[in-house]
């Protein structure tokens, strides 16, 4: 019928659901280089395992619900998501935690709710969330950087490691792990000691941890040119960005220095990953233009939330799951004026209710 | 000339919109040239907005060029004309061009080869009082010849406050591919100015402004070279980006307000016109001439000779394809109107009507790559980001596909000017706007379902009424007559025995002259007489009112 | 003792007299809900429910005599309506009153074999039949509801229920869900043929 009932035929090839993730996964490429750069292989063998995972689930998920397979295994999104997850996750991790969170992520994240387009939460940080809490240890243990770290595993220790647990002989898992700066920083406050001291540790570079700046800038280029390109609006990373520097910066005056940084909460962490890859994710956040700002800020406060008296280190994916569930709230109270309605617009047609 | 001009207008920014690509090129390279006359032409009577208009001519009927051949019988509704002179041959339903690939009735004439125009009375303007003026325009047809073909003279009425600061003519044309508003601007720029006056007497509007896209200059300068050194009229040059030839984000862009939702443009005091239908006004004012043909632009990549015609109203489009030299091996489909609002035609022999102003035709190789499958919203939010009119397209969407129509309209809806930037932004490629379409005649199916509810009821509850007073009166005269019986029983003589008798005498009568036999029948034999009898027993049968007849009725039933 | 009656009793008849009051003057012009249901109803005025015409059966429904479910001209829609309405659970509708129509049908008259028996006019509910005794009956297009009622009583069977013709006036845009080339009505079966339009 809609063959031969046309309204409004296309009139030039335009931007698909496919052309959207795949410039998505392209600008992901300078911050993963960089992290491949700092952290070796594991990155590498999560992100490749976390993708070959996702399209296997996704194909099962679909032939499930009997649908077309093509059409969505093309569409790029399971890959994204895979990607996303796997650089949530610390590069010496086991296969079968990656395994049961991109599981976890495409089947009670994504398809269980309709697939794409449908799911209320982000699957990527769904499946995150559900191994943090899972599995504490085999998240928290992240490896030192290659700079920092005498004996970095190299192509095959990281395989065998992945799928068997094992590190090449004299090697402990505590030797080439430490924890993350965010998590230092929590525990050491924790413990009474000046940030000065925290900051003298060899993890610590300028603006966050060592490594971490030059990743962190790497996700800001490839976000900074999705924004360019404009497949994701500036809206949502301003506003996390934004709303996580002002309350740090607010808790660092008013703290007196006993705080860390806003710089330092910036760069630290998921948190411009999370602005301008996460965040973005069209399926779950707000859709109208003051809806995403309010979204973001309230990501961004409540990571400092998170981060600062929370129990765990990070608090992005909380609070992305967090403001997911509020977003259809958010857009209903962010509802832009329309052509020739009072700005309240409460005009004739509304006024009966 | 024009930096003065264009820097003393102030212009409006409207949200959302697109810059699309133009491809107005492809058909401007020609001016408007004029069709052959067919040797058919097929005359719809619903060609504007409003009660289709009543034909007031039979088959066979001989008609000249500009001959009224229906009537308008309602106040939204205007006449149509004979396109050329020539002989009825039909009326009756014909394809026409309508998204639905529905039939609709129009007149058939056989044109004559003479093309002999009626008596025309040119009148001029200038004393004329404006309801006058406006009736003129009715009986001349014109309608908006943009697209919507709304009756013209209604929107010539400056209403009860008459106060009408601003007179638009839209010559923006902001849809690809369609040029026959920019040819017209610059074949006949005088037409189009005079039409203006015209319709500013009409309106007795204080200030003229003729709004056209900076894609079009050659229209821009002829339109100035025209105007001369007259000052009545401002020519603004506008932004070229769709959509902004839209009523609402024209009169947006060169006054700044905004018409009310489900208001008028006249709310702000503000008209706005096709620069055709000003054209149209000229010819119809200042030579007597009533609509009875348009410009088409036939364009696209099927088409070997794109470019402008003139053709009558009721020319089948397949004549303006052959004009063009289409190559109907390569082509694929043709649309009517431009590629953002347009429909599919579904009939070549549809005829042109007052609102075609486009065809524009894909060949095979331009449509197979463009059909990607519709894949589900990822609420990217491009389409409320490009919204002309700051909707929020995927809610409606998903309400209109759930078929929650308050919901929808909670959404504005009826707000939305179906400008398809939503669909053309959709990575998903949701077609938002059929979804639109199907809401907005849903809900006005629902409506007219429920007004057809209410005269259903108020009928019923007459009805009942109607039956409990036919009893209250039947009861009544029973009662009066048996009061009357009762007083008459006083009378010596029974009135109720006279009654029988006089009854019985009656039926007696009637049965004596039921008896009496045809006096031509005595002498006949006997196998006449049988022959007889089956004639009246055929007759029995035949006859309804027989009292046999019903039972042979139940016999079947019961058998 | 007494003056805590006093006060109580005191206190008692001044909130009673406010209440009064608001009772008067903000009093609510409620809409009986008879009326209510009775707008939800198609007014067909069929008696397919069981009740003779569309207000009995909204006033079955309100003494909890009939059920929601039994008018099918109204279709599940009108069901969702009337559940809505009154808050109660919605539930399918019921079959034994009939089925629901899809199309809206209309009763015509072959007027080459009416009679002129006037029985369907009798029977009509909404008189929009028009004719007189022995004359060719016909129906009023537009005020036919297509109850049916006039097809039991004619003795010759001349009337006939037929679609609503569907001109350009009524005509409806299709909604793209019921479109063949829908991507919820793709199944896996034909998912080659939706790759081929990807890659193309």
């Amino acid at each position: 019928m809609a063959t031969n009932i046309d309204s409004s035929p296309p009139l030039t090839p335009k931007t698909s659901v496919s052309g959207v993730m795949l410039q998505v996964i392209y600008a992901l490429v300078p911050g993963v280089l960089a992290y491949i750069w700092f952290f070796g292989w594991g990155v590498v063998f999560n992100i490749l395992f976390a993708v070959i995972t996702a399209l296997v689930t996704e194909i099962i998920m679909l032939r499930l619900r009997h649908r077309a397979i093509m059409p969505f295994i093309t569409d790029g999104s399971a890959i994204v998501t895979a990607i996303l997850l796997a650089l949530a996750l610390p590069p010496v991790t086991p296969w079968w935690v990656i395994f049961i969170g991109i599981g976890f992520a495409m089947v009670f994240g994504k398809h269980l709710f309709g697939g794409l387009g449908y799911n209320p939460f982000n699957p990527a940080m769904l499946g995150y969330a559900v191994l943090l809490i899972s599995f504490p240890i085999e998240m928290t243990v992240w490896p030192l950087p290659d700079m920092l770290n005498e004996t970095p595993l190299g192509f095959l220790d990281s395989l065998i490691f992945m799928f068997s647990g094992n590190l090449p002989q004299g090697l402990s898992l505590d030797g080439i792990t430490s924890a993350t700066v965010l998590d230092t920083v929590k525990t050491e406050l924790g413990r009474n000691l000046m940030l000065s001291e925290i900051y003298t540790k060899p993890i610590f570079g300028t603006l966050g941890g060592k490594g971490w700046e030059w990743i962190n800038i790497g996700f800001l280029a490839g976000g900074a040119w999705l924004i360019y390109r404009r497949i994701i609006s500036w809206h949502i990373p301003l506003a996390v960005l934004g709303g996580l520097f002002i309350i740090a910066l607010l808790f660092y005056i008013f703290g007196a220095g006993g705080l860390p940084s806003p710089i330092f909460h910036v760069f630290s962490g998921a948190a411009i990953l999370g602005a301008f890859f996460i965040a973005t994710d069209p399926v779950t956040a707000s859709t109208t233009l003051r809806g995403q700002l309010y979204f973001g800020a309230g990501i961004g406060i409540l990571t400092y939330i998170i981060r600062t008296w929370g129990g765990y280190p990070d608090g992005i994916a909380f609070a992305v799951l967090l403001m997911n569930m509020a977003a259809p709230t958010i857009d209903y109270y962010t509802k832009p004026r329309v052509f020739g309605h009072s700005p309240d617009n409460s005009d004739r047609d509304d006024a009966d209710e | 000339m024009s930096d003065t001009e264009t820097a003393a207008q102030q212009q409006w920014a409207f949200h959302g919109g697109l810059a699309l690509p133009g491809h107005k090129q492809i058909s401007t390279t020609a001016g408007v040239q004029n069709l052959p006359l067919p040797e058919q032409l097929i005359i719809p009577r619903q060609q504007h907005i409003g009660k289709p208009a009543e034909p007031c001519v039979s088959a066979g009927e001989h008609v000249l060029k500009g001959q009224v051949i229906a009537h308008a019988n309602d106040y939204v509704c205007t006449p149509i004309h004979a396109s050329s002179s020539g002989n009825i041959v039909s009326i009756g339903k014909q394809h026409v061009a309508h998204p639905s690939g529905l039939k609709g009735t129009c007149i058939v004439i056989d044109t004559d080869g003479k093309d002999e125009w009626i008596k025309l009375e040119p009148t001029g303007y200038e004393d004329m009082n404006p309801s006058h003026l406006r009736n003129l325009i009715r009986e001349a047809g014109i309608v908006g010849m943009g697209g919507a073909g709304f009756p013209t003279f209604i929107k010539l009425n400056p209403g009860i406050k008459e106060n009408i600061d601003t007179l638009i003519l839209n010559g923006a044309e902001c849809e690809p591919y369609i040029s026959c508003d920019d040819m017209l601007m610059r074949d006949r720029p005088d037409e189009i100015i005079a039409g203006m006056r015209i319709m500013r007497h009409a309106l007795q509007a204080k200030h003229c402004i003729i709004g056209i896209e900076d894609n079009k200059p050659e229209a821009c300068k002829s339109l100035y070279d025209a105007l001369g050194d007259a000052t009545d009229i401002t020519i603004t040059r506008i932004r070229s980006h769709y959509p902004s030839g839209s009523e609402k984000q024209t009169i947006k862009i060169l006054t700044g307000k905004e018409i009310p939702t489900q208001g008028l443009p006249l709310d702000i005091g503000v008209v706005c016109h096709n620069v055709a239908t000003a054209m149209a006004v000229y010819r119809a004012i200042e030579l007597g001439e009533p609509l009875i043909s348009r410009v088409v632009t036939v364009t696209g990549s099927a088409v070997a000779r794109p470019g402008n015609v003139n053709a009558l109203i009721g020319t089948p489009i397949s004549n303006l394809l052959d004009f063009t030299g289409v190559d109907y091996g390569n082509l694929s489909r043709v649309i009517i109107g431009g590629p953002m609002m347009g429909f599919l035609l579904q009939n070549r022999r549809s005829p042109v009507t007052r609102v075609v102003n486009c065809l524009l035709t894909y060949s095979h190789d331009e449509i197979k790559p463009s059909q990607p499958p519709v894949l589900p919203c990822i609420r990217c939010g491009e389409c409320a980001r490009v919204c002309p009119v700051s909707l929020l397209p995927q809610q409606m969407y998903w309400y209109a596909r759930a078929r929650d129509f308050d919901k929808v309209q909670e959404y504005n809806l009826f707000d939305c000017i179906e400008c398809g930037c939503c669909d053309h932004v959709c990575p998903s490629n949701i077609p938002l706007v059929q979804y639109y379409r199907f809401a907005k005649t849903s809900i006005s199916e629902q409506e007219q379902d429920r007004r057809k509810a209410d005269v259903a009821r108020d009928r019923h509850d007459f009805r009942l009424q109607r039956l409990e007073r036919d009893k209250r009166d039947r009861e009544n005269k029973r009662k009066k007559k048996l009061d009357a019986l009762k007083k008459s029983k006083g009378d010596g003589m029974d009135a109720k025995q006279k009654a029988i008798q006089d009854a019985l005498a009656r039926i007696s009568k009637k049965k004596a002259a039921q008896n009496t036999q045809p006096g031509n029948i005595s002498n006949l034999t006997t196998q006449q007489h049988q022959l007889i009898q089956e004639v009246e027993k055929r007759r029995a049968r035949l006859d309804p009112f027989d009292p046999n007849k019903k039972s042979d009725h139940q016999n079947e039933n019961n058998q | 003792m007494i003056a805590a009656i006093v006060i109580l009793t005191a206190l008692a008849l001044i909130f009673g007299l406010m209440l009064g009051f608001a009772a008067v003057r903000y009093r609510v012009e409620d809409n009986p809900v008879i009326e209510q249901i009775d707008a939800i109803l198609p007014q067909t005025q069929c008696g397919q429910c069981g009740y003779p015409g569309c207000s009995p059966y909204a006033k079955a429904i309100v003494s909890g005599e009939a059920d929601i479910n039994q008018c099918p001209p109204g279709g599940q829609a009108g069901v969702d309506a009337l559940s809505k309405l009154l808050g109660i659970e919605s539930k399918p509708l019921s079959n034994e009153y009939g089925v629901a129509q899809e199309e809206k049908l209309v009763a015509v008259i072959n007027e080459e074999l009416c009679i002129g028996c006037t029985l369907c006019i009798q029977a009509c509910p909404v008189d929009a039949i028009l004719g007189a005794s022995k004359q060719m009956h016909t129906v009023i297009l537009d005020e036919c509801t297509g109850c049916e009622l006039c097809l039991p009583p004619c003795p010759v069977e001349c009337i006939d229920m037929v679609l609503l013709d569907r001109n350009i006036g009524n005509w409806k845009w299709p909604c793209p869900d019921d479109a063949a080339d829908n991507i919820d009505n793709i199944g896996d079966d034909q998912a080659s043929t939706a790759s081929v339009s990807t890659s193309a």
